[in-house]
């Protein structure tokens, strides 16, 4: 008896191996083997010109994630800037798009606002086009000549050559009030870059894509928002006006925290794909105001041909990532005890 | 779950069949123009089809690549089928990876010495008829360890070229075109105003060096075993640069929003620029009515110097059909074809036998021809590029005085000897 329920139990889990077969296939070929190579890539000295598995292959330890993080040399120097460029533009980006998007979706989400439907459309148009058109009309907008100095000029203000402008933000304020010259004690360096380097704030390039990302992407969480406000419960407001909380109140009190595990999504998400962030820096060229870790890997792989650094850079910006979220989980835990 | 993962897979391969869709009409479109001819008798090598991956300058070039591979396989009895590469470096490197390289691709005399090394390319050079005529000195950049791997295909140098009638209005006249560095910072500085820069030019190395040669230095030495970058005479070329940004005289295309020299000097932006022989092409195409002259580029405390650009007819190590690769590219670089290429896309013959039927027909671009004689190839040892490209963000700098051309030079100097002991 108990034998032919095992044997049905074992038919019953080899068809369900048959039938998920194709899925873990795909993910097998297209995923794992890939992830496997690209590490084993970072251990090597392919240069991209033959079959990286062949003879003529090296294997060269740590020296790849040596050059990048202990060798005092170019790579390393480079790298330095572009996770400095990349920190800054999480920094103003991941919560600059968590706020509007949570301010638009209360925004369309009020039943007295008069054509919903065509705001919730408007507000989620620059998120389904592609990155790629919307980059070069930024291109053509933020031009020395262009029309947003165009129209900085009516003002009488002279507007920056964005794009080509590699000074850091925080560079132009501290000049603004006199600071110009490095202080002595921001003269150490840190892997190859001064203090004051570090602390340039992003540039005014880097500025432009800001803007340009928190525009297009608040539309996508601006929908997970909504969604998410949809379900706050209704009683919950009325009780609060039955106690007498005002509409901030309400929003503070009741929709903030039923959004929580939202807002930590958001925020996750957010983080993870800007530190990713590469489209829009191959578009606005090998500038190293705003070239970012995955540029650099893009770079280092086909340009240069390193793949084993690009590999590299891949996996330290993988822990990057993996460690950040972590901590985020840590500081913001989903449900509050 | 699991249809959603199956869903996803789908919506996976769907996303990867239109892509290979999308590539595949990418490469078709410049394909359907390009040769396919049956018959003639060919000999030994008939019946082959080539592949070739150019990366061409524009729809002129490569019309002519495929135009002389029809005519080619004609007479042969083969079959070329010419590829324009989007990003010829990254084509090229992903096919070489994946082991079924083009039999035939253009290689630039700075990525040449990496394909050697990475044993990618045949050693067909000799191989050509009479491929002792080509200049010595574009001979040199495509030969290593004593091989001389493969012909050079054209090449252009940099010469000034200037904006006539930006030149009358500020009061110049023909004898006034500089023959040395102070005279090019008088007439700049004159031409300078009203909206007009009197230098645009592009801030890399590869225009920067020409004035590095010019002042007697260079990045490495002759035998490039050794980084020469921290040389007093390379630091009077960025200083004399340097002081021409802070006059004013002298702009990069960017600060007068243009991409490159041609444009603004196309664009009326500059009086002058520093561009090679591929800016006639452009000039005739988006600037007809901008009359220019092209002259040589001004003599430096060490004389005169230029720099050279070139590419060769690489054949791959892995291509099975070398023979007939050999016998393309020998019909490709007669003078006959040379001349039909310099015609049709304003390069110059690698030919030292062309040489004077090319100035003949082109007298208005002696100044480039003139300049074969003391041209210098670029910096060419793997790994160089990103030592190029990290020294050439700092250019800009030299206008606002935030880089300075000592430790812009000192730090050329650390990273090219470090990229080099890497070889």
């Amino acid at each position: 008896m108990s034998s032919t329920r095992s044997q049905e139990n074992r038919r019953q889990a080899l068809a369900g191996w048959f039938f998920v077969s194709p899925a873990l296939l795909g993910l097998i070929i297209f995923l794992v083997v890939p992830i496997v190579l690209a590490l084993y890539v970072s251990f090597t000295n392919w240069d991209g010109l033959s079959n990286p598995l062949g003879g003529d292959v090296k294997w060269v330890g740590l020296h790849n994630y040596q050059q990048l993080l202990t060798h005092d040399g170019l790579t390393r120097t480079t790298f330095a800037g572009a996770l400095r460029n990349n920190f800054w533009f999480v920094l103003f980006v991941v919560p600059a798009q968590t706020a509007l998007a949570l301010w638009l979706a209360v925004l369309v989400n009020n039943k007295f606002l008069k054509g919903r439907s065509f705001f919730r459309t408007a507000f989620y148009f620059p998120s389904i086009t592609s990155s790629i058109a919307i980059t070069l009309v930024f291109l053509f907008l933020f031009q020395g000549g262009g029309a947003v100095n165009g129209i900085l000029n009516w003002f009488g203000i002279h507007g920056p050559n964005w794009l080509a402008d590699s000074r850091g933000v925080i560079h132009v304020w501290l000049s603004g009030v006199g600071i110009t010259k490095p202080p002595g004690w921001t003269q150490h360096t840190v892997m190859g870059q001064s203090l004051w380097d570090w602390f340039s704030g992003p540039s005014i390039a880097m500025m432009v894509i800001i803007f340009l990302v928190v525009w297009t992407t608040s539309g996508t969480f601006m929908l997970m928002f909504l969604a998410a406000l949809q379900n706050v419960n209704e009683d919950l407001y009325e009780a609060g006006e039955l106690d007498g909380a005002g509409s901030w109140q309400r929003f503070r009190y009741i929709t903030l925290p039923s959004l929580r595990p939202t807002l930590l999504l958001v925020l996750t998400l957010g983080m993870i794909g800007t530190w990713q962030v590469f489209d829009q820096i191959y578009l606005t060229g090998n500038n190293p105001a705003t070239r970012t870790p995955a540029y650099m890997s893009f770079d280092q792989s086909f340009q240069n041909n390193h793949f084993g650094v690009g590999s590299a850079i891949a996996f330290l910006l993988f822990a990057l990532i993996m460690v950040l979220t972590l901590l985020q989980r840590r500081i913001l835990p989903e449900e509050i005890d | 779950m699991k249809s959603v993962r199956g869903k996803r897979i789908i919506a996976a391969a769907g996303i990867a069949a239109v892509l290979t869709t999308a590539a595949a009409c990418g490469s078709s479109g410049p394909s359907k123009s390009s040769g396919s001819s049956a018959g003639g008798t060919g000999g030994a090598t008939s019946g082959v089809t080539l592949q070739v991956l150019i990366g061409s300058s524009g729809d002129a070039e490569t019309n002519a690549v495929v135009a002389a591979g029809n005519a080619w396989a004609a007479k042969t009895g083969n079959k070329v089928v010419v590829t324009p590469a989007k990003d010829l470096t990254q084509q090229l490197t992903q096919s070489l990876a994946g082991g079924t390289p083009p039999d035939i691709f253009y290689v630039d005399a700075s990525k040449f010495q990496g394909l050697v090394k990475g044993n990618a390319l045949a050693d067909v050079g000799e191989k050509i008829t009479d491929s002792t005529d080509m200049y010595p000195n574009l001979q040199k950049a495509f030969t290593q360890n004593g091989q001389y791997y493969c012909v050079p295909k054209d090449f252009s140098t940099l010469a000034l070229e200037v904006n006539t009638d930006l030149w009358t209005k500020a009061g110049l006249t023909d004898a006034d075109y500089p023959k040395t560095w102070d005279q090019l910072e008088t007439v700049a500085k004159k031409l300078t105003g009203n909206g007009v820069t009197g230098l645009v030019m592009s801030d890399t190395l590869d225009r920067i060096g020409a004035f590095m040669r010019q002042a007697g230095g260079s990045v490495v030495s002759a035998d490039g075993k050794t980084v020469t970058a921290d040389s007093p005479q390379n630091l009077q070329a960025l200083d004399y640069l340097q002081k021409l940004a802070k006059e004013g005289a002298l702009k990069f295309p960017k600060q007068v929003d243009t991409g490159w020299g041609g444009e603004a000097l196309g664009k009326g932006k500059a009086a002058m620029t520093i561009e090679g022989n591929w800016i006639v092409g452009s000039m005739s195409k988006d600037y007809p009515n901008v009359h220019y002259k092209v002259v040589p580029l001004p003599a430096g405390p060490a004389g005169n110097a230029t720099l050279s650009f070139t590419n060769c007819w690489g054949v791959a190590q892995k291509s099975s059909h070398q023979a007939a690769a050999v016998d393309f590219i020998d019909y490709l670089t007669t003078v006959d074809q040379q001349m039909s290429f310099a015609k049709s896309f304003g390069v110059m013959p690698s030919r030292q036998a062309a040489k004077a039927q090319f100035t003949q027909q082109f007298p208005d671009q002696a100044a480039f021809v003139t300049g074969a004689d003391n041209a210098f190839g670029p910096v060419g040892f793997p790994g160089f590029d990103a030592v190029q490209k990290d020294f050439d963000s700092k250019i800009q700098g030299l206008a606002d005085g935030s880089s300075d051309p000592k430790s812009m030079l000192s730090s050329l100097q650390k990273n090219a000897t470090d990229a080099l002991s890497n070889n």
